[in-house]
């Protein structure tokens, strides 16, 4: 671990985007995450690390409520989204989501045009009045996802003829596209090649400017690049959060600590 | 020797050679079975096999063709007109069977000889009351060449059942020579059986090329007749149908056509949305357990024989169309109509494209919905956004293939789509298709040589034409989707 | 694209969204749309249920009295007189006595019995008594007088089916102002006919021999039964089993395990593909072409029935059984050959055994949607007026003229006397129930030896 690079972050935000306060969630009668606390701030990268099956997924999952489809699933506890219990039987799943958006593990385009995919969301949350306002909101959000200069010029082509790296930014610009104030990014480079990740995680730190960021990740490495802070999850508790040159160098756990230097994973 | 005697020697003949194959290759090597090539019992399999297989073979090629042999060397004895006229030849090889199974049975009930039948005088002996006893009735007196025809017709069978027996076994025994011959220490019997066993196989999966081509050849060679008869541009673009049993009949196949097509559209505007909405339901919707329940009993439909369906169009469908929507409209007073059939034809056709479409919707891969609701899309957005237009081309196919199903009914249309041709716009009227014109003209008193028959050689041609492009369309598209999530 | 002059990654952003907890004008619209694509899928289903249900329903209520008859039960004493006339005993000699005597035997017996009994209706007459007696009653006492003589000269008790139409009264198909329109029946006899089942003469009972009777003529429904169709149906199963099991899995095996990839396999696979979607009629004009027509085989025969079967499920049958096959994982075969297994020996050693359950299932099932195929029976002339029970296989009764199951439905559909309806729905139920027998049968062998990889 010694050729990690922590780059020192001011983290100037102080104001709580997501509260989440004794979170238990079941598949069934397995109880996959247990009592989660955690605060996740605006305008921050936050990183969910720890071992496969930790519950840090699931996790990430709560947080715009895609639990709701797995018909097994159910969440107790307390999830605020600025203030507003998202979890309230008020609440329209559908809503939250255009809100909280999602980047998922492996790139799934949907087999439509560049355009249409991200086109897509916009259109069903009617975010537009004409096509030139649509027009106007697909080519800034593939901007933002620092795709633009790839696939100008071949908007009409389909989104599943991309490469790996170029689909995950597609899926990012999609999901940008809906201008949502929170991104949920699930292991959203496990499926690509090391160039591919380095393009994808420069685009996430540029996003910190707009949204608030969490992902999810398998290599602590990725975390340590791109996050802020960071989240350590193990057997469905949240053993640490912190700073992330906090968690990295001086955890205060024996837990992180054994999984930092890569005893336990 | 009767077919199943035979059949059983040389059954037995070949468990017979399975051990003494066995017991030659053990002696070979002197009892150690190590020594051999293969296991002992491939020797066995390979003098079985190549005892058992050639003999059957030519056994069934025999019955085949014996029968059309002995046939055409009677009809030659009739003489050149009886010959050419295709009705009056069958109708005396009919009286020749009748008589010399009447014969047969004589001669088994009174213990004759074969002298004694071949002294019997069609002009001396009563020979039709003799047959009464024996319980075969005969029309009229015996036309004595009839007689004589049916006493050679015995010959030629007896003869030929006698040659048959002798080259069967004879097949048999050289089979099972040859292959012992070839027994030792050293013979691959194993590669010799496999290759053997092969063969056999690929004979099986050539039998489904055989089954295209008797389909082809029996439509084409009766077809090419019936142009023959009956012009085919006035067969093709005529719009009237009507046969007539003293010739003049109008063949034309566009009512036909029209009715067939007329009543798919309305079984397909029935089946496509409820279908389709069924497996949305069954697939996206609904509950494991609702779905462990609607799926298989929906599926039930597609269990229940299409004579079913015929019967409710019938009874049930029909007279209620008539009474409640038809009669009060004014729209006629037919029970039989295209509606009737096609309501019945489309609910038939639900299970089919639910099933498919339920398959399609499946292999839609999750990671798709994933996305749509990630966005904040609704289920209903997703479906139709995203499920329903990755897996178009799948449901398309299935849409083909049910409409190719709804073309090619025969018994609901029978049942509960009406007799009479005819080219008209009302659906409550009864209208007629190219299948129930096939089982008419092909049922009951039937002619080989004369238009009004195979004519449906024809309608079956024009079915099997339009079917299958439809087939190879809808089966084109659904490979071409499945290749797309593999 | 229009040229949009490029946003800045950072410029404003607005709010694009209002609290949670409230509801947009276009979430409520949104979410209707969603209720009602939800509502239209649950129709769909409850429509095709429903027919399913109306369907089953109309078929039962009009097919479950076929199994009942309203049945005389009344003494009769056996003229010797009338039916051995030279009082040898002969049954030779008695065979030549028709079913005419016995009718008058019948009648005159019924008379008696019911003027002993006190069953009178004003102004009826001895034929109407007699007439409501089955045509088919002589010849069912005819039968049992032959078989044993020594019945003659004794009085014996007989259950006489009455005929249709005072049956089809009981059932509620014919009323008292059809009687008066009808010349087969009068208001007369179904007085009689009331008074006979207040005094227990006449009774409805089971009716064993719509089950084993061969059909019947248009003018006695009650006689017809479904016993030649039945076993039609049984010797046209039993040779397409025979015929179908091996050549199906020779080829799923062919295809599946040794086939080449080359022409001629893909020319195979999409033949048989195609040959599963070809209208079934189309084989039926296949059997009459080739089998009756070419090669001389008689029509109307189990025999004919079956090879037309065969051709038409072996495409199906091919399809499950190559699935079946598919399904045993590679790794087995990997084992197998790895000790030294030929392919051959691997494939009847291993896989064949592993996809057994799977083969035999998927071939019931082929089996049961043939046992209810139609359209190309009526081609090859099984629709044909058949009385005579074919014989035992090994005496060549595949070769004998039978009917089958669907064809028989369809059959008696088509005649004119509404009697036949309820025939042609008792059928029906019969071969439903041969049917879920069937498809009972594959479930129980899945479930039973079912393996999941």
């Amino acid at each position: 671990m010694n050729d990690m690079r922590i780059v020192e972050r001011d983290v100037d935000i102080t104001e709580n985007k997501i509260t989440a306060r004794g979170v238990q969630v079941y598949y069934g009668t397995n109880h996959a995450l247990k009592d989660v606390d955690v605060d996740i701030l605006d305008k921050t990268v936050t990183a969910f690390i720890g071992p496969s099956g930790c519950g840090k997924s699931t996790f990430l999952r709560c947080l715009n409520r895609m639990n709701d489809t797995v018909a097994s699933a159910r969440v107790e506890g307390k999830i605020l989204l600025e203030g507003e219990d998202i979890y309230d039987p008020k609440v329209d799943p559908v809503q939250l989501r255009a809100k909280v958006g999602m980047v998922f593990q492996k790139p799934n385009p949907f087999p439509k045009s560049i355009y249409d995919n991200v086109a897509y969301g916009p259109k069903i949350h009617g975010l537009t009045r004409n096509k030139a306002e649509l027009d106007e909101i697909v080519e800034k959000s593939l901007r933002r996802a620092a795709i633009w200069n790839e696939v100008k010029d071949r908007l009409d082509a389909s989104g599943t003829g991309l490469s790996g790296g170029q689909q995950q930014r597609l899926c990012i610009a999609r999901a940008v596209a809906t201008n949502p104030e929170v991104l949920l990014m699930d292991e959203p480079c496990s499926a690509l090649d090391p160039i591919a990740t380095a393009q994808v995680e420069e685009l996430i730190d540029e996003l910190r400017a707009e949204y608030s960021v969490v992902i999810v990740t398998h290599s602590m490495q990725q975390a340590a690049r791109v996050s802020q802070k960071t989240a350590f999850f193990h057997l469905g508790h949240l053993v640490e959060y912190g700073e992330t040159g906090q968690i990295f160098t001086n955890p205060q756990d024996p837990r992180t600590e054994s999984y930092i230097t890569g005893r336990i994973g | 020797m009767s077919v199943g005697i035979l059949t059983l020697i040389v059954l037995a003949l070949a468990v017979v050679g399975f051990f003494v194959g066995r017991s030659r290759a053990m002696s070979s090597v002197g009892g150690d079975a190590r020594k051999l090539h293969s296991l002992p019992g491939y020797y066995g399999q390979t003098v079985s096999l190549f005892t058992a297989v050639p003999a059957f073979a030519l056994m069934a090629l025999w019955l085949f063709v014996q029968p059309m042999v002995i046939d055409a060397r009677i009809v030659g004895q009739l003489g050149p007109q009886i010959a050419e006229d295709a009705t009056a030849s069958k109708l005396a090889m009919e009286d020749v069977s009748r008589i010399a199974s009447g014969l047969d049975a004589l001669q088994a009930a009174r213990g004759m000889t074969n002298e004694e039948m071949r002294d019997m005088r069609a002009d001396f002996s009563d020979i039709r009351g003799r047959l009464a006893e024996v319980g075969v009735a005969l029309g009229s007196e015996v036309n004595p060449q009839i007689f004589e025809m049916a006493k050679d017709y015995r010959i030629m069978q007896a003869r030929g059942a006698m040659m048959m027996s002798v080259l069967v076994l004879a097949a048999a025994a050289a089979g099972f020579v040859v292959a012992l011959r070839r027994i030792h220490g050293e013979f691959r019997a194993r590669n010799v059986s496999e290759t053997f066993v092969r063969w056999l196989l690929i004979a099986s999966a050539g039998v489904a090329i055989l089954t295209t081509i008797g389909i082809v050849m029996s439509l084409m060679s009766e077809t090419i007749r019936f142009f023959g008869m009956y012009p085919i541009a006035d067969f093709f673009l005529g719009f009237t149908w009507n046969p007539q049993f003293r010739g003049g009949s109008d063949l034309g196949l566009i009512p036909l056509l029209w009715g067939t097509l007329y009543i798919s559209f309305v079984s397909m505007v029935v089946a496509v949305p409820i279908g389709i909405f069924a497996a949305i339901y069954t697939a996206e919707y609904a509950p494991p357990k609702v779905r462990a329940v609607v799926k298989p009993v929906i599926e039930l439909i597609a269990g229940i024989p299409t004579v079913v369906f015929g019967l409710f169009a019938l009874v049930t469908v029909g007279p209620f169309l008539r009474d409640y929507i038809a009669m009060p409209l004014g729209l006629g007073n037919s029970g039989s109509s295209v509606m009737t059939a096609g309501l019945v034809i489309g609910v038939l056709n639900i299970p089919f494209i639910s099933s498919l479409t339920d398959d399609i919707i499946n292999a839609v891969p999750q990671s798709m919905r994933d996305g749509s609701y990630g966005l904040g899309a609704t289920k209903s957005e997703t479906i139709r956004k995203v499920v329903l237009p990755a897996a178009l081309p799948g449901i398309v196919g299935a849409i083909l293939l049910a409409a190719s199903r709804a073309i090619g009914e025969t018994m609901i249309v029978t049942m509960g789509a009406g007799a009479a041709a005819k080219l008209g716009l009302n659906p409550f009227e009864a209208m007629t298709t190219i299948t129930v014109k096939i089982v008419s003209q092909l049922t009951g008193d039937i002619a080989f040589d004369a238009p009004e028959t195979l004519v449906a050689f024809a309608l079956g041609m024009t079915l099997f034409v339009i079917t299958l492009c439809l087939n190879i369309f809808a089966l084109w598209i659904v490979r071409k989707y499945r290749e797309q999530y593999e | 694209m229009t040229d949009i002059s490029p946003t800045s990654a950072d410029a404003p952003k607005p709010k694009a969204h209002g609290s949670l907890l409230e509801a947009t004008p276009l979430m409520k619209r949104r979410n209707a749309a969603e209720k009602r694509f939800h509502a239209y899928g649950i129709a769909a289903i409850v429509v095709a249920l429903l027919t399913l249900t109306v369907m089953l329903f109309t078929i039962i209520r009009d097919g479950h009295s076929a199994f009942y008859q309203a049945t005389m039960t009344f003494p009769v004493t056996i003229d010797a007189a009338v039916v051995d006339k030279t009082g040898s005993g002969d049954v030779a000699e008695m065979s030549k006595v028709t079913t005419i005597g016995y009718a008058r035997i019948l009648g005159e017996s019924l008379v008696k019995y019911l003027a002993d009994e006190g069953l009178v209706v004003e102004g009826m007459t001895d034929k109407e008594i007699t007439d409501m007696i089955s045509k088919d009653a002589p010849a069912r006492l005819r039968d049992r007088v032959l078989a044993d003589p020594s019945l003659v000269g004794q009085t014996v008790t007989v259950d006489a089916f009455t005929g249709g139409r005072v049956d089809g009264y009981f059932k509620g198909r014919v009323t008292r102002e059809i009687a008066e329109r009808d010349s087969n029946v009068t208001v007369t006899q179904l007085d009689m006919a009331d008074l006979m089942e207040e005094a227990g003469v006449l009774r409805s009972k089971f009716n064993w021999s719509f089950i084993t009777a061969p059909d019947a003529s248009d003018l006695r429904p009650e006689a017809a039964g479904l016993g030649v169709a039945l076993l039609g149906t049984l010797y046209m199963m039993l040779l397409t089993f025979i015929f179908t099991l091996p050549i199906g899995v020779a080829a799923s095996i062919y295809l599946e395990e040794f086939a080449p990839k080359n022409r001629l396999t893909d020319l195979i696979e999409v033949n048989i593909s195609n040959l599963a979607a070809v209208p079934s009629i189309v084989y039926g004009i296949l059997g009459l072409a080739i089998f009756i027509n070419f090669a001389g085989l008689p029509s109307s025969a189990p025999l004919v029935g079956a090879l037309v079967l065969t051709l038409m499920t072996l495409p199906t049958i091919i399809i499950a059984t190559r699935a079946a096959i598919r399904a045993v994982p590679p790794s087995i075969r990997d084992a197998a050959l790895g000790v030294g297994a030929s392919k051959m020996q691997t494939v009847v050693h291993h896989v064949l055994p592993l996809a057994a359950p799977g083969i035999l299932t998927g071939t019931i099932l082929g089996l049961a949607s043939a046992a209810g195929e139609t359209g190309p029976l009526l081609l090859i002339g099984m629709v044909a007026f058949v009385t005579n029970y074919p014989a035992s296989p090994l005496d060549g009764g595949f070769l004998d003229p039978a009917s089958a199951l669907p064809v028989q439905v369809y059959s008696w559909a088509s005649r004119s006397d509404p009697a036949f309806i309820e025939r042609s729905s008792g059928a029906i139920i019969v071969l439903l129930i041969f049917l879920f027998f069937m498809n009972a049968l594959a479930i129980v062998l899945r479930r039973r030896f079912e393996r999941r990889w």
